[in-house]
Protein backbone atom coordinates (compact mmCIF):
# COMPACT_ATOMS: atom_id res chain seq x y z
CA UNK A 1 0.00 0.00 0.00
CA UNK A 2 2.84 2.58 0.94
CA UNK A 3 4.89 1.63 -1.68
CA UNK A 4 2.12 1.81 -4.52
CA UNK A 5 1.14 5.70 -2.86
CA UNK A 6 5.20 6.19 -3.07
CA UNK A 7 4.88 5.29 -6.21
CA UNK A 8 1.98 7.03 -7.96
CA UNK A 9 3.29 10.28 -5.79
CA UNK A 10 6.64 9.83 -7.96
CA UNK A 11 4.85 9.11 -11.28
CA UNK A 12 2.66 12.58 -10.62
CA UNK A 13 5.77 14.33 -9.27
CA UNK A 14 7.93 13.43 -12.93
CA UNK A 15 4.47 14.78 -14.80
CA UNK A 16 4.58 17.73 -13.17
CA UNK A 17 8.20 18.28 -14.01
CA UNK A 18 7.97 17.55 -17.29
CA UNK A 19 4.80 19.76 -17.79
CA UNK A 20 6.07 22.52 -15.90
CA UNK A 21 9.28 22.31 -18.36
CA UNK A 22 7.48 22.29 -21.42
CA UNK A 23 5.54 24.92 -20.55
CA UNK A 24 8.92 27.15 -19.30
CA UNK A 25 10.37 26.59 -22.93
CA UNK A 26 7.60 27.60 -24.53
CA UNK A 27 7.04 30.70 -22.45
CA UNK A 28 10.72 31.11 -22.67
CA UNK A 29 10.68 31.14 -26.55
CA UNK A 30 7.88 33.59 -26.84
CA UNK A 31 7.96 36.06 -23.99
CA UNK A 32 10.00 38.65 -26.39
CA UNK A 33 6.84 38.43 -29.11
CA UNK A 34 4.45 38.66 -26.62
CA UNK A 35 6.19 41.68 -25.12
CA UNK A 36 7.19 43.13 -28.49
CA UNK A 37 3.37 42.98 -29.74
CA UNK A 38 1.62 44.48 -26.61
CA UNK A 39 4.02 47.48 -27.24
CA UNK A 40 3.46 47.95 -30.94
CA UNK A 41 -0.54 47.48 -29.99
CA UNK A 42 -0.33 50.38 -27.46
CA UNK A 43 1.87 52.27 -30.00
CA UNK A 44 -0.35 51.84 -32.93
CA UNK A 45 -3.14 53.10 -30.54
CA UNK A 46 -0.82 55.88 -29.48
CA UNK A 47 -0.27 57.18 -32.76
CA UNK A 48 -3.94 56.67 -33.63
CA UNK A 49 -4.57 59.55 -31.13
CA UNK A 50 -1.37 61.52 -31.34
CA UNK A 51 -0.39 61.59 -35.14
CA UNK A 52 3.39 60.51 -35.29
CA UNK A 53 4.22 63.54 -37.33
CA UNK A 54 3.58 65.76 -34.87
CA UNK A 55 6.08 64.06 -32.21
CA UNK A 56 9.52 63.39 -32.47
CA UNK A 57 10.56 61.63 -29.00
CA UNK A 58 10.09 57.71 -27.62
CA UNK A 59 6.77 58.19 -27.00
CA UNK A 60 6.12 54.59 -25.59
CA UNK A 61 9.52 55.36 -22.88
CA UNK A 62 8.42 58.98 -22.38
CA UNK A 63 5.85 58.04 -19.67
CA UNK A 64 4.42 58.79 -16.20
CA UNK A 65 2.71 56.91 -13.97
CA UNK A 66 -0.70 58.52 -12.61
CA UNK A 67 -2.03 57.36 -8.91
CA UNK A 68 -5.33 56.72 -9.07
CA UNK A 69 -8.45 59.30 -8.78
CA UNK A 70 -11.77 59.85 -8.69
CA UNK A 71 -11.41 61.66 -12.54
CA UNK A 72 -9.82 58.99 -14.21
CA UNK A 73 -12.29 56.54 -13.12
CA UNK A 74 -11.33 54.89 -10.22
CA UNK A 75 -8.36 53.50 -7.73
CA UNK A 76 -6.56 51.96 -10.48
CA UNK A 77 -2.82 53.22 -11.49
CA UNK A 78 -3.10 55.10 -15.18
CA UNK A 79 -0.60 56.08 -17.32
CA UNK A 80 0.36 59.03 -19.02
CA UNK A 81 2.58 59.55 -22.30
CA UNK A 82 3.81 62.55 -23.48
CA UNK A 83 4.45 63.60 -26.87
CA UNK A 84 7.10 65.85 -27.71
CA UNK A 85 8.30 67.82 -30.69
CA UNK A 86 11.97 68.96 -30.31
CA UNK A 87 11.54 68.22 -26.72
CA UNK A 88 8.59 70.50 -26.32
CA UNK A 89 5.18 68.46 -24.92
CA UNK A 90 2.65 69.06 -27.95
CA UNK A 91 0.60 66.28 -26.35
CA UNK A 92 -0.14 63.76 -23.85
CA UNK A 93 -1.85 60.41 -23.84
CA UNK A 94 -3.80 59.50 -20.72
CA UNK A 95 -5.37 56.24 -20.20
CA UNK A 96 -8.78 56.14 -18.30
CA UNK A 97 -11.40 54.13 -17.62
CA UNK A 98 -15.52 54.96 -17.58
CA UNK A 99 -16.65 53.27 -13.95
CA UNK A 100 -20.10 53.01 -14.95
CA UNK A 101 -20.49 51.46 -18.48
CA UNK A 102 -23.59 49.15 -18.67
CA UNK A 103 -21.02 46.03 -18.12
CA UNK A 104 -18.25 47.01 -16.01
CA UNK A 105 -15.43 49.39 -16.58
CA UNK A 106 -15.10 50.76 -19.85
CA UNK A 107 -11.28 51.33 -20.30
CA UNK A 108 -9.80 54.15 -22.64
CA UNK A 109 -6.90 56.33 -24.07
CA UNK A 110 -7.56 60.17 -24.03
CA UNK A 111 -4.84 62.30 -25.94
CA UNK A 112 -5.43 65.77 -24.62
CA UNK A 113 -3.11 68.78 -26.92
CA UNK A 114 -1.02 71.09 -24.39
CA UNK A 115 -4.18 73.61 -24.90
CA UNK A 116 -6.25 71.56 -23.23
CA UNK A 117 -8.42 70.49 -26.68
CA UNK A 118 -9.37 66.47 -27.48
CA UNK A 119 -6.43 65.28 -29.82
CA UNK A 120 -8.49 61.81 -29.82
CA UNK A 121 -10.00 58.80 -27.90
CA UNK A 122 -10.04 55.43 -28.30
CA UNK A 123 -10.90 52.70 -26.08
CA UNK A 124 -8.95 50.12 -25.07
CA UNK A 125 -11.06 47.74 -23.50
CA UNK A 126 -14.59 47.04 -22.93
CA UNK A 127 -17.76 44.37 -22.13
CA UNK A 128 -20.78 46.71 -23.50
CA UNK A 129 -23.06 44.79 -25.48
CA UNK A 130 -22.59 43.87 -28.49
CA UNK A 131 -24.52 45.32 -31.10
CA UNK A 132 -25.85 48.28 -29.13
CA UNK A 133 -23.36 49.38 -26.51
CA UNK A 134 -20.15 48.41 -28.95
CA UNK A 135 -20.31 51.03 -31.24
CA UNK A 136 -17.89 53.39 -29.10
CA UNK A 137 -14.99 50.75 -30.97
CA UNK A 138 -13.80 52.41 -33.92
CA UNK A 139 -14.41 49.27 -36.55
CA UNK A 140 -18.09 49.34 -35.53
CA UNK A 141 -18.90 53.42 -35.65
CA UNK A 142 -17.12 56.52 -36.24
CA UNK A 143 -19.00 57.94 -33.05
CA UNK A 144 -15.72 58.11 -31.07
CA UNK A 145 -14.18 60.27 -33.56
CA UNK A 146 -16.84 63.08 -32.13
CA UNK A 147 -14.82 63.80 -29.39
CA UNK A 148 -11.84 65.50 -31.60
CA UNK A 149 -10.92 68.68 -30.97
CA UNK A 150 -12.96 69.86 -28.21
CA UNK A 151 -12.32 71.28 -25.45
CA UNK A 152 -13.66 71.34 -21.81
CA UNK A 153 -14.13 75.01 -20.61
CA UNK A 154 -14.90 74.66 -17.12
CA UNK A 155 -15.96 71.50 -14.40
CA UNK A 156 -20.23 72.49 -15.08
CA UNK A 157 -19.66 72.94 -19.03
CA UNK A 158 -23.39 71.37 -20.33
CA UNK A 159 -22.03 70.79 -23.86
CA UNK A 160 -20.18 67.63 -22.18
CA UNK A 161 -23.19 65.25 -22.16
CA UNK A 162 -25.14 63.10 -24.75
CA UNK A 163 -27.69 64.82 -26.45
CA UNK A 164 -30.51 63.55 -24.61
CA UNK A 165 -29.01 65.35 -21.47
CA UNK A 166 -28.58 68.67 -23.86
CA UNK A 167 -25.09 68.18 -24.40
CA UNK A 168 -23.12 67.94 -27.87
CA UNK A 169 -22.53 64.46 -28.26
CA UNK A 170 -25.01 61.92 -29.69
CA UNK A 171 -26.30 58.92 -27.89
CA UNK A 172 -26.83 55.50 -29.88
CA UNK A 173 -30.38 54.23 -30.60
CA UNK A 174 -31.08 51.86 -27.81
CA UNK A 175 -28.08 52.35 -25.59
CA UNK A 176 -27.64 55.88 -23.75
CA UNK A 177 -25.42 54.20 -20.87
CA UNK A 178 -22.41 53.54 -22.82
CA UNK A 179 -21.80 56.91 -24.47
CA UNK A 180 -23.12 58.79 -21.24
CA UNK A 181 -20.19 56.69 -19.22
CA UNK A 182 -17.66 57.50 -22.31
CA UNK A 183 -18.10 61.34 -22.68
CA UNK A 184 -18.16 61.71 -18.86
CA UNK A 185 -15.16 59.83 -18.50
CA UNK A 186 -13.49 62.11 -21.28
CA UNK A 187 -14.31 64.83 -19.84
CA UNK A 188 -13.27 64.34 -16.53
CA UNK A 189 -9.42 63.07 -17.74
CA UNK A 190 -9.41 66.24 -19.62
CA UNK A 191 -10.19 68.11 -16.42
CA UNK A 192 -7.33 65.49 -14.63
CA UNK A 193 -5.25 67.34 -17.20
CA UNK A 194 -6.22 70.94 -16.82
CA UNK A 195 -5.91 70.71 -13.09
CA UNK A 196 -2.42 68.78 -13.40
CA UNK A 197 -0.98 69.90 -16.56
CA UNK A 198 2.37 71.12 -14.89
CA UNK A 199 3.28 68.28 -12.79
CA UNK A 200 2.67 66.37 -16.04
CA UNK A 201 4.81 68.44 -18.27
CA UNK A 202 7.75 68.91 -16.10
CA UNK A 203 8.53 65.53 -14.86
CA UNK A 204 11.47 64.66 -17.08
CA UNK A 205 12.53 61.25 -16.26
CA UNK A 206 9.87 58.36 -16.79
CA UNK A 207 8.33 56.38 -13.66
CA UNK A 208 6.75 53.53 -15.76
CA UNK A 209 8.72 50.12 -14.51
CA UNK A 210 7.32 48.17 -17.28
CA UNK A 211 8.99 50.34 -19.92
CA UNK A 212 12.64 50.41 -18.75
CA UNK A 213 13.17 47.21 -19.98
CA UNK B 1 -10.96 -5.44 -38.59
CA UNK B 2 -8.65 -3.92 -40.89
CA UNK B 3 -6.58 -0.63 -39.84
CA UNK B 4 -8.30 1.09 -42.98
CA UNK B 5 -11.84 0.40 -41.25
CA UNK B 6 -10.86 1.50 -37.95
CA UNK B 7 -9.73 4.61 -39.34
CA UNK B 8 -12.77 5.39 -41.24
CA UNK B 9 -14.75 4.16 -38.41
CA UNK B 10 -12.56 6.85 -36.32
CA UNK B 11 -13.34 9.86 -38.72
CA UNK B 12 -17.39 8.59 -39.09
CA UNK B 13 -17.39 8.65 -35.28
CA UNK B 14 -15.54 12.10 -35.23
CA UNK B 15 -17.47 14.23 -37.48
CA UNK B 16 -20.22 12.54 -37.34
CA UNK B 17 -22.19 9.58 -35.80
CA UNK B 18 -20.37 10.43 -32.19
CA UNK B 19 -19.61 14.12 -32.96
CA UNK B 20 -18.48 15.90 -29.98
CA UNK B 21 -20.65 19.16 -30.60
CA UNK B 22 -23.64 17.79 -31.53
CA UNK B 23 -24.07 14.19 -30.12
CA UNK B 24 -21.76 14.23 -26.77
CA UNK B 25 -22.59 18.16 -26.47
CA UNK B 26 -19.46 18.12 -24.55
CA UNK B 27 -17.40 21.75 -24.12
CA UNK B 28 -20.78 23.70 -24.63
CA UNK B 29 -19.53 26.80 -22.78
CA UNK B 30 -16.69 28.13 -25.13
CA UNK B 31 -18.99 26.55 -28.33
CA UNK B 32 -21.84 29.16 -27.36
CA UNK B 33 -19.57 31.67 -26.06
CA UNK B 34 -16.95 32.24 -28.70
CA UNK B 35 -19.14 31.72 -31.78
CA UNK B 36 -20.48 35.00 -32.60
CA UNK B 37 -18.05 35.41 -36.06
CA UNK B 38 -16.66 32.89 -38.12
CA UNK B 39 -13.19 34.37 -37.08
CA UNK B 40 -13.51 33.83 -33.76
CA UNK B 41 -14.63 30.29 -34.13
CA UNK B 42 -11.71 29.09 -36.71
CA UNK B 43 -9.50 30.50 -34.11
CA UNK B 44 -10.77 28.68 -30.81
CA UNK B 45 -11.51 25.06 -33.31
CA UNK B 46 -8.01 25.28 -34.40
CA UNK B 47 -6.57 25.66 -30.79
CA UNK B 48 -8.82 22.97 -29.61
CA UNK B 49 -8.51 21.08 -32.53
CA UNK B 50 -4.24 21.47 -31.67
CA UNK B 51 -5.06 20.76 -28.01
CA UNK B 52 -6.52 17.59 -28.17
CA UNK B 53 -4.12 16.10 -31.19
CA UNK B 54 -1.19 16.49 -28.94
CA UNK B 55 -3.52 15.33 -25.37
CA UNK B 56 -4.52 12.10 -27.46
CA UNK B 57 -0.90 11.29 -28.72
CA UNK B 58 0.93 11.76 -25.23
CA UNK B 59 -1.87 9.97 -22.99
CA UNK B 60 -1.90 7.22 -25.66
CA UNK B 61 2.13 7.29 -25.66
CA UNK B 62 2.28 7.11 -21.98
CA UNK B 63 -0.43 5.00 -20.98
CA UNK B 64 1.58 2.15 -20.11
CA UNK B 65 3.39 4.19 -17.70
CA UNK B 66 0.42 5.59 -15.82
CA UNK B 67 -0.66 4.15 -12.94
CA UNK B 68 -4.77 3.72 -13.47
CA UNK B 69 -5.04 5.72 -9.58
CA UNK B 70 -3.38 9.22 -10.58
CA UNK B 71 -4.50 8.96 -13.85
CA UNK B 72 -6.97 11.73 -14.31
CA UNK B 73 -4.59 14.30 -12.87
CA UNK B 74 -2.13 13.40 -15.14
CA UNK B 75 -4.46 14.14 -17.95
CA UNK B 76 -5.20 17.04 -16.70
CA UNK B 77 -1.73 18.42 -16.50
CA UNK B 78 -0.75 17.17 -19.77
CA UNK B 79 -4.49 19.15 -21.15
CA UNK B 80 -3.24 22.24 -18.82
CA UNK B 81 0.05 22.31 -20.25
CA UNK B 82 -0.20 22.20 -24.08
CA UNK B 83 -3.43 24.44 -23.19
CA UNK B 84 -0.80 26.97 -21.76
CA UNK B 85 1.06 26.78 -24.57
CA UNK B 86 -1.14 27.57 -26.96
CA UNK B 87 -2.38 29.81 -25.44
CA UNK B 88 1.22 31.18 -25.37
CA UNK B 89 1.70 30.73 -29.14
CA UNK B 90 -1.17 32.57 -29.85
CA UNK B 91 -0.55 35.40 -27.64
CA UNK B 92 2.40 35.96 -29.63
CA UNK B 93 1.52 35.18 -32.85
CA UNK B 94 -2.40 36.25 -33.32
CA UNK B 95 -2.17 39.01 -31.14
CA UNK B 96 -5.54 40.38 -31.97
CA UNK B 97 -7.24 37.36 -31.98
CA UNK B 98 -5.60 36.41 -28.92
CA UNK B 99 -7.98 38.98 -27.08
CA UNK B 100 -11.29 38.43 -28.88
CA UNK B 101 -11.00 34.90 -27.83
CA UNK B 102 -10.12 36.37 -24.38
CA UNK B 103 -10.95 33.82 -21.36
CA UNK B 104 -12.15 31.28 -23.50
CA UNK B 105 -8.72 30.04 -25.16
CA UNK B 106 -7.70 29.32 -20.94
CA UNK B 107 -10.85 27.70 -20.26
CA UNK B 108 -10.35 24.67 -22.83
CA UNK B 109 -8.52 22.92 -20.09
CA UNK B 110 -12.23 22.41 -18.74
CA UNK B 111 -13.48 21.47 -21.95
CA UNK B 112 -14.54 18.05 -21.25
CA UNK B 113 -14.61 16.75 -24.34
CA UNK B 114 -10.75 16.77 -24.70
CA UNK B 115 -10.36 15.45 -21.20
CA UNK B 116 -13.34 12.65 -22.29
CA UNK B 117 -11.32 11.92 -25.18
CA UNK B 118 -8.24 11.30 -23.07
CA UNK B 119 -9.85 9.10 -20.89
CA UNK B 120 -12.76 7.14 -22.88
CA UNK B 121 -10.17 6.57 -26.18
CA UNK B 122 -6.28 7.39 -25.90
CA UNK B 123 -5.45 6.05 -22.78
CA UNK B 124 -6.59 2.67 -24.25
CA UNK B 125 -5.04 2.67 -28.11
CA UNK B 126 -2.66 2.73 -29.25
CA UNK B 127 -0.63 6.51 -30.54
CA UNK B 128 -1.44 6.35 -34.25
CA UNK B 129 -5.42 5.49 -33.68
CA UNK B 130 -5.32 8.62 -30.83
CA UNK B 131 -3.78 11.02 -32.65
CA UNK B 132 -6.35 10.05 -35.64
CA UNK B 133 -9.17 10.27 -33.04
CA UNK B 134 -7.64 13.26 -31.61
CA UNK B 135 -8.07 14.94 -34.91
CA UNK B 136 -11.44 13.51 -36.27
CA UNK B 137 -12.95 14.59 -33.04
CA UNK B 138 -11.34 17.96 -33.15
CA UNK B 139 -11.91 18.62 -36.80
CA UNK B 140 -15.94 17.54 -35.57
CA UNK B 141 -15.88 19.61 -33.12
CA UNK B 142 -14.15 22.70 -35.47
CA UNK B 143 -16.76 22.08 -37.92
CA UNK B 144 -19.83 22.42 -35.51
CA UNK B 145 -18.10 25.61 -34.27
CA UNK B 146 -17.38 27.21 -37.42
CA UNK B 147 -21.31 25.82 -38.89
CA UNK B 148 -22.70 27.87 -35.93
CA UNK B 149 -20.43 30.96 -35.91
CA UNK B 150 -21.07 31.45 -39.96
CA UNK B 151 -24.85 31.37 -38.81
CA UNK B 152 -24.16 33.67 -36.07
CA UNK B 153 -22.42 36.37 -37.76
CA UNK B 154 -24.57 36.36 -40.94
CA UNK B 155 -27.65 37.01 -38.94
CA UNK B 156 -26.37 39.05 -36.73
CA UNK B 157 -24.27 41.48 -38.67
CA UNK B 158 -24.63 40.57 -42.13
CA UNK B 159 -21.10 39.79 -42.85
CA UNK B 160 -18.78 36.68 -43.13
CA UNK B 161 -14.80 36.69 -42.12
CA UNK B 162 -15.17 39.99 -40.40
CA UNK B 163 -11.80 40.18 -38.47
CA UNK B 164 -10.52 37.73 -40.70
CA UNK B 165 -7.14 39.65 -40.40
CA UNK B 166 -7.29 38.88 -36.67
CA UNK B 167 -6.41 35.11 -37.33
CA UNK B 168 -4.50 35.43 -40.69
CA UNK B 169 -2.81 38.64 -40.91
CA UNK B 170 -3.60 41.72 -42.74
CA UNK B 171 -4.00 40.15 -45.98
CA UNK B 172 -7.03 38.42 -44.98
CA UNK B 173 -8.67 41.47 -44.25
CA UNK B 174 -9.77 41.06 -48.27
CA UNK B 175 -11.90 38.05 -47.39
CA UNK B 176 -14.45 39.66 -45.40
CA UNK B 177 -17.78 39.49 -47.46
CA UNK B 178 -20.99 41.77 -46.56
CA UNK B 179 -23.67 39.35 -47.98
CA UNK B 180 -26.49 42.53 -46.58
CA UNK B 181 -26.11 44.94 -44.02
CA UNK B 182 -28.95 46.58 -41.92
CA UNK B 183 -28.87 49.49 -39.64
CA UNK B 184 -29.86 47.64 -36.33
CA UNK B 185 -28.43 44.31 -35.77
CA UNK B 186 -30.45 41.17 -35.36
CA UNK B 187 -28.99 41.16 -31.68
CA UNK B 188 -30.66 37.54 -30.91
CA UNK B 189 -28.14 36.32 -33.15
CA UNK B 190 -24.87 37.25 -31.73
CA UNK B 191 -26.66 37.25 -27.52
CA UNK B 192 -26.17 33.83 -25.58
CA UNK B 193 -29.70 33.24 -26.20
CA UNK B 194 -29.61 32.95 -30.02
CA UNK B 195 -26.30 30.63 -29.63
CA UNK B 196 -28.79 28.23 -27.84
CA UNK B 197 -31.38 28.54 -30.34
CA UNK B 198 -29.16 28.15 -33.18
CA UNK B 199 -27.61 24.61 -31.33
CA UNK B 200 -30.85 23.32 -30.87
CA UNK B 201 -31.61 23.85 -35.26
CA UNK B 202 -28.15 22.24 -35.71
CA UNK B 203 -28.74 19.28 -33.01
CA UNK B 204 -31.95 19.10 -34.57
CA UNK B 205 -30.81 18.80 -38.58
CA UNK B 206 -28.41 16.48 -37.86
CA UNK B 207 -31.01 14.12 -35.96
CA UNK B 208 -33.73 15.09 -39.01
CA UNK B 209 -31.33 13.64 -41.23
CA UNK B 210 -30.25 10.95 -39.56
CA UNK B 211 -33.53 9.73 -39.27
CA UNK B 212 -34.21 10.20 -42.67
CA UNK B 213 -31.18 7.70 -43.76
CA UNK B 214 -32.58 5.45 -41.05
CA UNK B 215 -35.89 5.54 -43.18
CA UNK B 216 -34.73 4.70 -46.38
CA UNK B 217 -32.01 2.09 -45.37
CA UNK B 218 -34.32 -1.26 -44.69
CA UNK B 219 -34.99 -1.11 -48.27
CA UNK B 220 -31.09 -2.33 -48.89
CA UNK B 221 -31.16 -4.13 -45.66
CA UNK B 222 -31.14 -7.79 -46.70
CA UNK B 223 -28.01 -7.56 -48.71
CA UNK B 224 -26.40 -5.11 -45.75
CA UNK B 225 -26.95 -7.27 -43.07
CA UNK B 226 -23.70 -9.36 -43.06
CA UNK B 227 -21.72 -5.63 -42.88
CA UNK B 228 -23.82 -4.23 -40.44
CA UNK B 229 -23.09 -6.64 -37.88
CA UNK B 230 -19.37 -6.26 -38.58
CA UNK B 231 -19.42 -2.40 -38.57
CA UNK B 232 -20.93 -2.41 -34.75
CA UNK B 233 -18.23 -2.61 -32.48
CA UNK B 234 -17.68 0.70 -30.83
CA UNK B 235 -18.22 1.35 -27.32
Amino acid sequence: MKVAVQNNAKVLALFAIACTALVSVVNWLTKDTIIRQQQQQLLSTLYDVIPAERLNNDLYHDCQVIAGNDYLGGDDEQMAYIARMDNMPVAVAITSAAPDGYNGKIKLIVALNVDGSVSGVRVLKHQETPGLGDKIETRKNDWIYGFNGKTVEAENDLRWAVKKDGGMFDQFTGATITPRAVVKAVKNTALYFNKNKDSILSAQTSTCRDNND
Amino acid sequence: MTERSEYKELSWQGLWKNNPGLVQLLGLCPLLAVTTTLTNAIGLGLATLLVLVCSNATVSAIRNWVPKEVRIPIFVLIIAAFVTCVQLLMNAYTFGLYQSLGIFLPLIVTNCAIIGRAEAYASKNPVKQATFDGLMMGLGFALVLMVLGAVREILGQGTLFDGADLLLGDWASVLRIEIFSFDSKFLLAILPPGAFIAMGFLIAGKNAIDAYIAKKQPKVETDKTIERVRVNFEG
